[in-house]
């Protein structure tokens, strides 16, 4: 197997994952699931410097999901790369399980920070960055956050720290998936100029298909010293991979009737 | 470290003390770092900016980023000072403490400068006597504010040493420096009686503290025995310290703070479940008007006499 078909295999099992801990917990936000898979199996199996067996090595790349709402995906990927059973994955929001609808870092391995609140990775992030670049340590520090998100204005507030800083071992990948929980983003409070925005905070920014494993490898490869964060536009589709779920803005948080689940799991499978 | 130098007549600003005793934990650890908003110069942390820029974080006039990196700098091995005007700290940046530090069990120091209505004249927006209110409510971070600039180098080097979340405030208002015995240990969750009492107890923290004992020799010449606590911890609470003042059968709480949901309801929330008792929980009943420090502890009672008068009426209405 290519390491893209090791890849594509690993995000093919996140999202059945994901998706079945939704029906089962009757909960979940199976659409930002399904849009940020790609990147989340991207980095864990193609990019990160990890150690399952030491989720608190000093010296771990970080990847910070700061659209913590997507935490089936998080948790799935978790169990894939081997910091959490699979088994436990059935536990997704029931009564005192360690997987709450939103990551927490005590009680999950492999968790960088509490996300849920929306525009708080990104700052946390930057910090992290900082303190790489005060060690001169060589992990690199990853968030991902929607793009509905990005109206937090206290993202700008560390973007423009990140810039100011020059924090060369910072990415952020932006799940660009042009819905927000009400409504389109463009509809709401439109970001664009997205990639004009972030060069104007002193960013390099590029674009790429987010579902396209080998575009996002090469996005995420080790640049060599460069004196700018990274800002990685990742072109997504809400739902991706389960036809009804694509690009609907009510399966921000909607629950699959067992029909709806099946039909899903089998269009997954042959992805 | 020489000890910082009194502002006037053996008034001290606690500021300097800060400053001093964390310069002196820093020389000894180096993950020490501090993070600011544009307020080195109100932190009094331009030698420490000077000595160890690489060690300095400004973010500049963003207070949740200022939190959110606090958190982040922990996660990545250092022990971030957080140092900002008490009032944009806790108030601008709130839900940053509350998941990102406190819920997340960050080791984080947050530190509270010139809290209550230090700032005086600038008036209630720069004024943070809602601090305690808010932030008690979050498990896992420790409170803690300090009455003289002994107590302020002991929070500091306790909340150095402590692995996890503190919230400390720092005053700006001179104060004098409390004598204290040369046994005399500040720790975490613990009281300190300063004055022993049989007939009311005054529980006081911060600037407070001096006044209550002022109000007690007062109140000794009348011929009530107050005893004086102070509560240089708000979190974790001296529970047993808050049963033996309502075992006294009258107490008053008093706080440079809200009247509401301080220090005086976080007593009452302990007396009421174990001995209720006649309380006054002395501190400012809303937004307050314009005037200097000095000026609103006057025009709100929060002297040494107004203790003495709350006192005299708890001990009053003793049963």
């Amino acid at each position: 197997m290519s390491p893209v078909e090791a890849i594509r295999a690993k995000a093919r099992a996140i999202r059945e994952h994901a998706l079945t801990m939704v029906y089962e917990a009757r909960q979940g936000h199976p659409g930002g699931d399904m849009s940020v898979t790609d990147i989340l199996a991207t980095l864990y199996f193609g990019v990160m410097r990890i150690d399952p067996q030491n989720p608190r090595w000093p010296g771990r790349d970080r990847l910070i999901l700061s659209k913590g709402h997507a935490s089936g995906a998080l948790y799935s990927t978790l169990a894939e790369a081997g910091f959490i059973p699979r088994e436990a994955l059935k536990t997704y929001m029931q009564p005192l399980s360690m997987l709450n609808g939103h990551p927490n870092r005590n009680y999950v391995p492999g968790v960088e920070a509490n996300t849920g609140p929306l525009g708080h990775g990104l700052p946390i992030a930057v910090g992290i960055a900082i303190a790489g670049q005060i060690d001169k340590a060589d992990y690199r520090v990853f968030v991902i956050t929607g793009d509905g998100e990005l109206q937090e204005g206290s993202n700008w507030e560390a973007a423009m720290a990140a810039g100011h800083r020059k924090l060369g071992n910072l990415t952020l990948i932006v799940d660009r998936n042009t819905l927000q929980q009400g409504a389109r983003v463009a509809d709401t409070n439109d970001l664009e100029p997205l990639p004009d925005k972030f060069r104007a905070f002193n960013w390099d920014v590029v674009e790429a298909d987010g579902h396209d494993h080998a575009a996002l490898l090469g996005q995420f490869a080790p640049r060599p010293r460069v004196g700018k964060p990274l800002c990685v536009i990742a072109h997504t589709v809400k739902g991706k991979g389960i036809s009804f779920m694509e690009d609907q803005v009510g399966w921000h948080h909607g629950v699959p009737t067992k029909a709806q689940w099946e039909q899903a799991l089998n269009e997954l499978s042959l992805s | 470290m020489s000890a910082p130098a009194p502002v006037a007549s053996n008034l001290f600003d606690c500021r300097d003390s800060f400053a001093a005793t964390l310069a002196e934990v820093a020389e000894a650890d180096e993950r020490i770092v501090v993070v600011v908003n544009d307020s080195l110069g109100s932190s009094k942390l331009g030698g420490f900016a000077k000595r160890w820029p690489e060690r300095t974080i400004n973010v500049g006039i963003a207070e949740q980023n200022m939190v959110g990196v606090g958190s982040g700098l922990a996660n990545g091995g250092k022990i971030p000072f957080v140092s900002a005007a008490s009032c944009f700290l806790a108030g601008r940046a709130l839900e940053q403490i509350k998941a990102d530090v406190a819920y997340s069990i960050a080791n984080v120091k947050l530190i509270g400068q010139s809290p209550g209505v230090g700032y005086g004249e600038l008036g209630p927006t720069h004024h943070s006597i809602e601090d305690l209110a808010w932030l008690r409510l979050l498990p896992n971070l420790a409170i803690l504010v300090p009455c003289d600039p002994w107590e302020t180098a002991e929070a500091i080097k306790a909340a150095a040493a402590h692995e996890g979340p503190v919230f400390i405030r720092v005053t700006r208002f001179p104060v004098p420096k409390l004598p204290r015995p040369a046994e005399a240990r500040f720790a975490i969750s613990k009281a300190e009686v300063l004055r022993e009492g049989s007939d009311v107890a005054i529980l006081a923290c911060g600037v407070m503290v001096t006044r209550a004992l002022q109000a007690a020799d007062a109140l000794a010449t009348s011929g009530v025995s107050a005893c004086v606590v102070n509560f240089g911890s708000i979190a974790p609470l001296d529970i047993e310290a808050i049963r033996a003042a309502a075992d006294l059968g009258a107490i008053v709480t008093v706080e440079e703070h809200s009247a509401r949901g301080g220090l005086g309801g976080a007593v009452a929330e302990v007396v009421v479940g174990y001995k209720p008792c006649p309380m006054r929980i002395l501190g400012f009943p809303g937004f307050a008007p314009t005037g200097s420090a000095s000026f609103l502890f006057e025009k709100f009672g929060l002297t040494a006499d107004g203790i003495f008068r709350a006192a005299q009426e708890a001990h009053a209405a003793r049963r």
